[in-house]
C-alpha cells in the first residue's frame, strides 16, 4: 500500500461504504458529543419518525452554551439568561432521560464545555472518528483523531444511524518547525498560522500540524491549536498521536484498561502519517518568527504580533474591520484601552491556561475600570485550580471566577460585554458583535489577557514583565 | 423536504467577504428548540437599528432588494459556527440562494440538506455578479446552470447526490437507514479487528 497520512488512515478505517462518483462515502461516527444547543430538532426529528438512538454508548451529553456561569440560588434555581435557555437545558434533559443517553449535567463533575469533557474523561482517543454540532469539535485532533463539526440535520444522521454521508476532504499539512521563543504560547502559534493561511485558507481540507515545534507542544497546548482549525475555514485540525498523547490518556475513565491499553497503544503507535505521504497543501512556518499574536480586525486570519504595528488595511473589507474595531493600521495595538477581560473558552479554559493567568494576576489588582472574568472548562477543572488556589489569585486582584460553561465566547448565557467595549479574549472568534451587540473583541492568549486586566490596556507581555522585574 | 427544481429570481448583493453565522443570526437566538420562524432574526444585528427599525444601510433593507430571493455574497460566506439555525433563518427570510466564490464548508453542507442553494461561482463570474445587482437569474438544479438576462448560461459544480436530493426532496436520512446491514456488518467486523470501538462505553 503506498504511504497514507494519518488522514487517510482514519478515513479507510470507518469507510462503511466507500464514496463514488454519484454518491458520498458512509463514514462510522465512533464518538458523538452533544450540547442543549444543536440537538434540540434533531430528537425531535428521530421522536416524529418513531426512531431510535442507534448506539447509545457512543454518545456522551453536557450542558455548556446555555447555562449560566453564577451559581444557583437558596431555592436552587439557577440564574439563566432567559426562560427559553431554561427550557432548551430542560429539553437536553428529558431527551438523554428518553433516548438513554450518558448526560453530564449540573449533578456531575465532568459538565463543562464539551471539548474540554471529552478528553478530560478519555472519551477522545486517537484514531476516532468525533463529531459534534459544534464547529470547534477539531478541539480533539489534538489526540489524533478525526474530529469535526456537524449540522442538527447530521447530528440526527448520526443518532439515528451512527454515520455520516461524507466526501473525502483534502488533506493539508501545515509543519511549524524550531523552537518556540520564550513567553510564546500555542495561543500565538495558532493566530500566526491563521494569519499565514487566511481565514478561508483551510476550506476543504483538514489539517495535519507537524513538525518539532508541534512536538514540543503539551497536550493542552495542542488542543489550544487543533481548536482553532475551523477559524481557518477548515473541516478538522490533528496532530499525530505520541507518548504524551498516551501519557494523558492513561488511566482514565473511558480510557482502555489492561490487555485493552496495550492493544490500543498498539494501534495507536500506526496512526501517524507514512513517510513520504503526499498532501494536497503544505505550508512550512519557522517557529522562531512567532510572537505573541492578537487578532485586530473582526475575523481571526486579522492578526498582528503584538510588538509590531497593525497592519494596514489592503482593502474596503479590511478598512472596514479597523473602523469597527476603532484601530488604525499603521500605529501599535499596545496601549489600547481595555473595558473587558475574558479568560475561558474551549480553546484556552483548561487548567495550564489558568495557571498562566494566575502567574501574572499573583500579587496584583485588575485595573481600575476593568471587568476581568475566568470562565474554568469544566467543574474538574474548576476544583483542581481551587484545589491549588488559583481563586483565591483571582478573587484577590478584583476578577470574577465563575462556574464551567462556554460563557461570553459565545454570550448565550447573559455572559456578554456592552456596545463598543473592548474585550480581550482567550477565545477564538473576534467576529462582529459575537460577544455581545457592538463589543469588539482581540482574541489573545492567557498571559496576554491577564497583562491587559492588570494593565487595563493592551500591553507587551515582555516588556511588562521586565518592568515588574 | 420539498422537491427543487429551478431558483428564480433577482439578485441582490451583500458585498462583504467572510459573512459569519454570527452575522446571520446571532448566538443569543439560538436558545429555541424549533427551527421554525427564524427569519425574524436574520442579519439581526445588522438589519435592525439599537431601536429596532430597519437599518437602512443594510443592504438587503434596500427598495430594490426586496423580494430578492437569490443572494450574491462576498468570499467565504457563511465562516464560523456550526449551527444549522444560519441556513433555517435565511430560508424563513425568503432566500433560497446563495452565491460566492467560496462557501464555508459547514454551512454550504447545512444549506443544501435544507433545499437552500449555495453555489459556488468563479472569480470572474462572481466579480461579474457582485457589480451587477438585479441581475434576472435562473438557477436549474438538472442542468446545474445559471442563466444570464442576456442569454449566457453558466454552469457550477453541485455534487450529484446533492443535486439527486435537492431535485427529488429526497431525505438523506433514508439514505443512510437503508445501509443499516452495511453498518451493522462494519461494526462487526470493526469489532473483531480495532479494540476503540469496543471501549466506547
Amino acid at each position: 500500500m503506498s504511504a497514507r497520512t494519518i488522514i487517510d488512515k482514519i478515513w479507510d478505517a470507518h469507510q462503511v461504504r466507500a464514496e463514488t462518483a454519484e454518491t458520498p462515502g458512509i463514514l462510522y461516527v465512533d464518538l458523538h458529543l452533544i450540547h442543549e444547543v444543536t440537538t434540540p430538532q434533531a430528537f425531535t426529528e428521530l421522536r416524529e419518525r418513531g426512531l431510535a438512538v442507534r448506539c447509545p454508548p457512543r454518545v456522551l451529553a453536557t450542558l455548556d452554551h446555555s447555562t449560566p456561569t453564577l451559581p444557583a440560588d437558596a431555592s436552587g434555581q439557577r440564574p439563566y439568561a432567559t426562560r427559553e435557555a431554561e427550557h432548551q437545558v430542560h429539553q437536553l434533559e428529558a431527551n438523554c432521560r428518553e433516548f438513554g443517553i450518558e448526560l453530564n449535567g449540573w449533578d456531575s463533575a465532568h459538565r463543562g464545555i464539551v471539548h474540554v469533557m471529552g478528553p478530560e474523561l478519555g472519551a477522545t482517543q486517537p484514531g476516532m472518528t468525533i463529531v459534534c454540532g459544534d464547529s470547534h469539535t477539531a478541539t480533539h485532533g489534538a489526540f489524533g483523531a478525526l474530529a469535526f463539526g456537524i449540522g442538527t440535520t447530521e447530528v440526527g444522521h448520526v443518532l439515528a444511524t451512527q454515520c455520516l454521508l461524507q466526501r473525502k476532504p483534502k488533506s493539508f499539512a501545515i509543519h511549524v518547525d524550531g523552537h518556540l521563543r520564550a513567553g510564546v504560547s500555542a495561543k500565538d502559534l495558532i493566530l500566526h498560522v491563521i494569519g499565514v493561511i487566511g481565514v478561508g485558507g483551510g476550506t476543504g481540507h483538514v489539517l495535519e500540524y507537524r513538525g518539532s515545534a508541534i512536538e514540543a507542544l503539551s497536550m493542552e497546548q495542542r488542543m489550544t491549536v487543533c481548536n482553532m482549525s475551523i477559524e481557518a475555514g477548515a473541516r478538522a485540525g490533528l496532530i499525530a498521536p505520541d507518548e504524551k498523547t498516551f501519557a494523558f490518556l492513561e488511566g482514565r475513565p473511558r480510557a482502555p484498561h489492561g490487555d485493552d491499553w496495550l492493544r490500543a497503544l498498539e494501534y495507536w503507535r500506526s496512526l501517524a502519517s507514512d513517510a513520504g505521504a503526499r498532501y494536497d497543501s503544505e505550508v512550512r512556518i519557522d517557529a522562531a518568527d512567532i510572537g505573541p499574536t492578537v487578532t485586530s480586525g473582526t475575523h481571526p486570519g486579522m492578526v498582528t504580533p503584538i510588538s509590531a504595528a497593525i497592519p494596514l488595511a489592503r482593502d474596503a473589507q479590511e478598512a472596514r474591520a479597523l473602523a469597527y474595531m476603532r484601530f488604525a493600521g499603521g500605529e501599535s495595538i499596545v496601549g489600547e484601552k481595555v473595558d473587558v477581560v475574558f479568560v475561558g473558552s474551549c480553546t484556552n479554559s483548561r487548567l495550564s491556561d489558568l495557571r498562566e493567568a494566575a502567574s501574572i494576576l499573583r500579587g496584583r489588582k485588575v485595573a481600575d475600570g476593568v471587568r476581568m472574568l475566568i470562565v474554568p472548562g469544566s467543574v474538574r477543572i474548576k476544583l483542581e485550580a481551587e484545589a491549588e488556589g488559583l481563586d483565591a489569585v483571582f478573587t484577590a486582584a478584583g476578577a470574577e471566577w465563575r462556574d464551567a460553561g462556554c460563557s461570553m465566547c459565545i454570550g448565550m448565557n447573559g455572559d456578554i460585554a456592552q456596545p463598543g467595549q473592548l474585550v480581550v479574549s482567550t477565545s477564538n472568534r473576534n467576529f462582529e458583535g459575537r460577544q455581545g451587540p457592538g463589543a469588539r473583541t482581540v482574541l489573545a492568549s492567557p498571559v496576554v489577557a491577564a497583562v491587559a486586566a492588570v494593565s487595563g490596556c493592551i500591553a507587551d507581555p515582555a516588556a511588562f514583565l521586565e518592568h515588574a522585574a | 423536504m420539498t422537491p427543487l427544481s429551478t431558483v428564480r429570481s433577482r439578485t441582490a448583493t451583500l458585498p462583504f467577504e467572510n459573512v459569519d453565522t454570527d452575522r446571520i443570526i446571532p448566538a443569543r437566538f439560538l436558545t429555541t428548540t424549533e427551527r421554525a420562524g427564524l427569519g425574524r432574526y436574520a442579519f439581526n444585528d445588522w438589519r435592525y437599528l439599537a431601536d429596532g427599525s430597519d437599518n437602512p444601510d443594510f443592504p438587503l433593507n434596500r427598495p430594490e432588494a426586496n423580494g430578492c430571493a437569490i443572494v450574491v455574497a462576498g468570499r467565504n460566506f457563511g465562516c464560523g459556527s456550526s449551527r444549522e439555525h444560519a441556513p433555517w433563518a435565511l430560508l424563513d427570510y425568503g432566500i433560497k440562494a446563495v452565491i460566492s466564490s467560496e462557501i464555508a464548508d459547514i454551512f454550504r453542507s447545512n444549506a443544501l440538506k435544507n433545499g437552500l442553494l449555495a453555489i459556488v461561482v468563479g472569480d470572474a463570474e462572481h466579480r461579474e455578479l457582485l457589480a451587477s445587482p438585479g441581475l434576472d437569474l435562473v438557477i436549474d438544479i438538472a442542468e446545474r446552470t445559471i442563466a444570464l438576462p442576456d442569454g449566457r448560461r453558466w454552469t457550477f459544480a453541485l455534487d450529484g447526490f446533492a443535486r439527486h436530493c435537492l431535485l427529488n426532496g429526497v431525505d438523506q436520512l433514508g439514505f443512510l437507514l437503508d445501509a443499516e446491514s452495511e453498518i451493522a456488518h462494519f461494526e462487526t467486523r470493526a469489532a473483531e479487528h480495532r479494540f476503540s470501538l469496543e471501549n466506547a462505553s
